[in-house]
Formats: C-alpha cells, sequence, structure tokens
C-alpha cells in the first residue's frame, strides 16, 4: 500500500482476498486480490456493476459466502488484530451483529413475516446478551425511536407487512444498530427504494454514523446515493479493485477509464451535456475474463499492452489515490471527461 | 466509542450502553420518553390469527366436529349412558339374539354381532382411533421436523444421506412394512395401541421430511434469515425461531390430513390381524368386522364409516383454516 492514509491502526484490514465459486460452468473470480483498509468511522464505498464481487467481498467479512459452492483461495481479512478467515462458526456468531453488522439491499424480505419487528429487533439483545423479553422489546422501541419511526413503542408491536419499505429499512437499520457494532456493511441499502425515501435512508446512516463513530461500507452501484456521504471510493470490476481513493478527488477526476465510465453514464442536473455517455459493451462473463486487463474490450484507450499484461493498482497524484491502469498518467485519459 | 478498544464484554453492556445512548440521543430524542404500548393494543401474531379465523362460520363447523370427537375421547359416558359391552342402561349383558338388528329407538345405530348397543360401541370406538392418530402424527412429526431441518438447512452429504433414506422407505411397500415392524415389535398377545403409534410414526415420516425439507429450503434463502445469521443468530435458532414458524404451514396441514390417514391405516393393520388386539373397540376393528356383513346389515359399515369421514373431515378443514390464517402473506 501507499503512504498510510491516517495515523490510527484501521479497524480492518483486507489483503489480497480472492474469492472463488465452484459452479458448473466454471470457477468463478468471484474477488480477486482486493485490498484495502478501514477506519474508525469513516464511509468506505464500494462501487461496481452486478456482477463485479462487491457483494461477496461484503458477504466475506461477515462469514456469509456461501461455502461450498464459494472458498476464500487466498487473502487476509483482519479486524483489530483478529484474522477472520478461516474462523470457526461458533466465533463468527460471536462476532457477528457484535463488532460487525449489515443491512441488506431489500427490506420487504429482511424481516422475519410471523414476528412483530421489535420481537426481532429485540432479538439481537437476546442473542448476544443476557436479557429479558420486556427489556429487549423496551429496548427494540428505543431504537425504533432513534432511526426515526414515529410511535415507536406501539409500532414496535406490529407485524412487517404494517410497515412501508422506507421504514422497514429503518427496522433494518435499528437492528443492525442494536449493539452498536464497530463496522456497518450496507449492501444496497437503497436499491429497493423511492428515490426521495433513498436520500433520507442516507441521511439517517450519516447521521447514526457521526452520533457512534462506526465505520459505515457502503456497497453501492449507485454513484449519485454515495457522493453526499462516503468519504473514500472503492471502485471494483470484475471482481478487482480499479480505483481507490478520497471521495471527493474521485468524484472531481475519476482515473480509471471505467470509472470515468460510470460517472459519464450518470444524469447530471447542471451541466451542458444533452445525452449521455453509456459504456459500450457488457460486463464480462465472470467465468471467462478476459485477458490482460478486465475491462480492455470496452475500453477506448486499449491497446496491446491492455490486451495482455494486467495493470495492478499504482499509486498516483498526491498518494492517497491509486488506479489499475496503464493509461492513467496519460492526460487524455484524465480529461476525456465530455 | 470513537477508536475504542473492544469495551463490549458481556457484563460490562449495560454500563456501555448507557452512555451510549445518553449521548445517541443528543439529536434531541431522549431514550427514556419511549413507552411501551399498552396492553389493550397489544397485537400477537396468534391474537391476529384468532380475530381471522372466529369470523369464518367453517371454522366452527370444523371446532364442531373435533370437539365432539375429542369429548367423546375424554368422556364417552356424556354421549351414551350404556356403558360399553352392555346391552342396556340397567348394565345387563347383551343378548345375542338381539345380533345385528338394524337402528330403532332403543339403539339408535342398531346392535353389534353381540347383540351390544352399537351407538355405545362406536362412541367408545373414537377414543382409540383418536390416541392412535395423535401418537402416530407426533411421532411422524417429530422425525419429520428434525430430519427436514437438517436436510434443509445442511445441503450437501446431509441432504444427500437423508433424501436416500427417503427414498428407500418410500420404496419399501407401506403395509408390508408396517406389517413386519408390528410383528417384530411384539407378539400377538403382548401388542398393544403403543405399537401401533410407534410403527405407523416410524414408517410416515419421510413424506413429511420431503415437505418440510422443500419448505426450509424456500425459507433459508429468504433474506431475513440471512439477516438474523448476520446478527449472530445461531444456526439451531434459526431453524428454530426463523424457519420453522415460516415452514410449518404445509406440513401442519399435511399432519391434520394425517390424522385421518393415520386412522384408516390403524383399521387396515388391525384387519390383517398385526394392528390393535381384537378386544379393543375401535372404528378400524368395526369397519374391517363390517365388511364381510355389509349386504345384510349396511349399518355395521356405515356407522363407524360416517363417524371416521366426519372426524376426519373436522381435522381437514381445520388444518386448512389454520394454514390461512396463519400464514401473513395469505392476508
Amino acid at each position: 500500500m501507499s503512504a498510510p492514509l491516517r495515523e490510527d491502526n484501521p479497524l480492518l484490514t483486507v489483503r489480497d482476498l480472492t474469492v472463488r465459486f465452484d459452479t458448473e460452468d466454471g470457477i468463478v473470480n468471484a474477488v480477486s486480490d482486493l485490498s484495502y483498509d478501514l477506519f474508525a468511522g469513516e464511509t468506505l464505498a464500494i462501487m461496481g456493476e452486478s456482477g463485479s464481487g462487491k457483494s461477496v467481498s461484503a458477504q466475506a467479512l461477515m462469514g456469509l459466502v456461501p461455502m461450498p459452492p464459494g472458498r476464500i483461495e487466498k487473502g487476509s481479512i483482519s479486524f483489530v488484530g483478529q484474522e477472520l478467515v478461516g474462523l470457526e462458526e461458533n466465533d463468527w456468531t460471536n462476532l457477528r451483529g457484535e463488532e460487525i453488522a449489515m443491512i441488506f439491499q431489500d427490506p420487504l424480505t429482511s424481516l422475519n413475516p410471523v414476528f412483530p419487528v421489535g420481537w426481532q429487533i429485540g432479538e439481537t439483545f437476546r442473542l448476544h446478551r443476557t436479557i429479558g423479553r420486556r427489556e429487549a422489546m423496551r429496548k427494540a422501541a428505543e431504537l425504533m425511536d432513534r432511526v426515526g419511526i414515529p410511535n415507536a413503542g406501539k409500532r414496535a408491536r406490529q407485524f412487517p407487512h404494517q410497515f412501508s419499505g422506507g421504514m422497514r429499512q429503518r427496522l433494518m437499520i435499528a437492528m443492525a444498530l442494536a449493539l452498536e457494532p464497530k463496522i456497518l456493511i450496507a449492501d444496497e441499502p437503497t436499491t429497493a427504494l423511492d428515490v426521495t425515501v433513498q436520500a433520507q435512508i442516507m441521511d439517517l446512516l450519516a447521521d447514526l454514523q457521526r452520533d457512534t463513530g462506526m465505520a459505515l461500507i457502503l456497497i453501492t452501484h449507485d454513484l449519485g446515493v454515495v457522493a453526499s456521504v462516503a468519504d473514500r471510493v472503492l471502485v471494483m470490476y470484475a471482481g478487482r479493485a480499479v480505483e481507490t481513493g478520497r471521495a471527493g478527488d474521485f468524484y472531481a477526476r475519476p482515473g480509471h477509464p471505467y470509472a470515468q465510465g460510470l460517472m459519464g453514464s450518470v444524469p447530471r442536473l447542471l451541466s451542458d451535456t444533452d445525452r449521455l455517455l453509456p459504456i459500450p459493451g457488457h460486463p464480462p462473463s465472470v467465468v471467462q475474463l478476459p485477458t490482460g486487463c478486465s475491462f480492455h474490450p470496452r475500453c477506448a484507450l486499449a491497446d496491446d499492452h491492455c490486451r495482455t499484461s494486467r495493470p495492478d493498482l499504482t499509486v498516483y497524484g498526491d498518494g492517497s489515490r491509486q488506479v489499475a491502469c496503464f493509461k492513467a498518467e496519460t492526460p487524455a485519459a484524465l480529461r476525456n471527461q465530455p | 466509542m470513537r477508536g475504542s478498544t473492544r469495551v463490549f464484554v458481556m457484563t460490562e453492556l449495560t454500563d456501555a450502553l448507557a452512555p451510549e445512548n445518553a449521548e445517541g440521543g443528543g439529536g434531541g430524542r431522549g431514550s427514556s420518553n419511549v413507552d411501551l404500548a399498552t396492553d389493550d393494543t397489544k397485537r400477537t401474531h396468534l391474537r391476529d390469527a384468532w380475530r381471522l379465523l372466529r369470523r369464518r362460520p367453517i371454522f366452527w363447523v370444523a371446532a364442531f366436529l373435533i370437539a365432539v370427537f375429542v369429548s367423546m375421547t375424554i368422556v364417552p359416558q356424556l354421549f351414551t349412558a350404556i356403558a360399553p359391552g352392555e346391552g342396556n342402561p340397567s348394565g345387563e349383558f347383551c343378548f345375542l339374539a338381539d345380533s345385528r338388528q338394524g337402528p330403532s329407538a332403543d339403539h339408535w345405530f342398531g346392535t353389534d354381532v353381540q347383540g351390544c348397543d352399537y351407538y355405545t360401541q362406536v362412541t367408545y370406538g373414537a377414543r382409540i382411533s383418536l390416541r392412535v392418530a395423535l401418537g402416530a402424527t407426533a411421532i411422524t412429526l417429530t422425525i419429520g421436523i428434525l430430519l427436514g431441518s437438517l436436510a434443509g438447512y445442511y445441503s450437501g452429504f446431509i441432504d444427500t444421506l437423508i433424501s436416500r433414506l427417503i427414498d428407500g422407505f418410500l420404496a419399501l411397500p407401506y403395509l408390508v412394512a408396517a406389517i413386519i415392524v408390528l410383528s417384530v415389535l411384539a407378539s400377538n398377545a403382548g401388542r398393544n395401541e403403543w405399537h401401533v403409534m410407534a410403527a405407523i410414526g416410524a414408517l410416515g415420516w419421510p413424506a413429511v421430511v420431503r415437505l418440510y425439507r422443500a419448505s426450509v429450503l424456500q425459507v433459508k434463502s429468504l433474506e431475513y434469515v440471512q439477516a438474523a445469521k448476520a446478527l449472530g443468530a445461531s444456526d439451531a435458532r434459526i431453524l428454530a425461531r426463523h424457519v420453522l414458524p415460516n415452514a410449518l404451514a404445509p406440513v401442519l396441514v399435511e399432519a391434520t390430513t394425517g390424522m385421518g390417514v393415520v386412522i384408516s391405516v390403524e383399521a387396515t393393520l388391525t384387519f390383517f390381524g398385526v394392528g390393535l388386539p381384537l378386544d379393543s373397540a375401535s372404528w378400524g376393528i368395526m369397519i374391517a368386522e363390517a365388511t364381510g356383513r355389509f349386504e345384510n346389515s349396511p349399518h355395521l359399515l356405515l356407522f363407524p364409516g360416517a363417524y371416521l369421514f366426519f372426524g376426519t373431515l373436522g381435522f381437514i378443514i381445520m388444518g386448512e383454516l389454520l394454514r390461512e390464517a396463519l400464514d401473513p402473506r395469505l392476508r
């Protein structure tokens, strides 16, 4: 890695993480050689298209990669000094919810339909603490109040189907925050929600993060959602990190042609361009990745070098930013943004 | 919290959480002003199901049928003044001269081969039939849910093992297997209803395992199971709290229906002479004995048959209604 981003030790250190799935079609390289650090209190946005490995990399942090067919080929995940790769299921059970928690993409199916929501939020306490039913329910109502659910005491007795999508995502957040985990992983937390509700949920997450000092990993394919909350971004393509850096730098000048393409395909209000620029082609097959740089078939700058050898993440600019592209230094790559 | 080392030790939690909450509530909302709903507004899942059920007339029909049969097993004296094996209310013996009389004012269901009051016999027959049905169904459900959970939740080797075991069991001719099991379990003289329950239960579980395994497969892929896991729930807890209530419905319906099937299986086994001892008064024995005399004395077959039919019907309707009421997705 490059010059240290911060003085303190990271909460989470991921090094060379490689996750593969054995399928009937062949071996799927879901995540390859992924490395990053996560510090307390910061928000890391992991971005990429479907199949880019962003969700699998998050599952690996929770020990939730289904094995088989999945397996962690190599690499390490270190959480405050504790190695998570190869951890026993019992140790995972203690860690999940307590230290690292996760909220999922679809709040509509993330709640058990047969139990009152307060019961389910209280379940987190009962899993990790010796606590009575009433006490768990009371704490659940407090949490619901904290994530902005009005009339929380009464609504704690209601069932998931009596809540709207946005409210259910608030419930999921309440559940994940119950034990004040050090890391919260949000896997596309707003994808299933209305645009206005999306903004509310992002604001809520940012508020809660400020209050608790937890680190937040936001997994998304939507650059707009994270623009205002992310401290750092990590762009994944075909299972690999292709760019990482501070959010401000990234949004101002994305370095990797793929990241530029992503930016070009986002509609903007204050822009004189009258059409969006989609990235040509399709994401590569995860079973058979292209040789060299995985992005070369879709890249306007690709030459023979790109087609035969794969670029590694290379420090670029002031040292906070790394880009995996041979062309990153060429002015054209950085400025051809229309 | 920020940058601190791991302070979350079990016993320290209460201390750790309290200041945390105060800090978190800095946005204006204090946590102390949150009150739980009072008891009169409390809504539970079962209460909702009950509210739904009691509005449906058919529920009361099924409940009535089941209530009648259950009370017959507990207090048959409520239904008939005559004790079984006696000819009339004053306690006299049955007279063979009265054998196989049709229904009359004295004997509503007529008399049986021995000349005993058939209404009394059939009423007392509910006791053993329902007891065997309940026992065998309980055994079937227990084995079925345990193995079904294992097979559905932990796919792979254990699933293959259980599934092949089921295939093996299903390949067995059910009745032949039951006859062999019962013959091995006890001699003709020593056999009682417990043996019949055990044999039927031990052979009936494969269907339940298959059904429950399929439900578990469906439920375990749902996000709330993943979410529970992500919050640190153990496999056993996930299976009991999150999978069971959501996967139970089809099995419950199957089991309720199965109650009726067990009654008829018990009758069949008894008919072959490997079921209940012949001196027990079960509907199965009555039906078996009546088949040969149907042309001359149809009432011997019709009355226990009707009891069997309505008893089974009550359970089937109830199973179906429960499924609808307990499944929030059908609301």
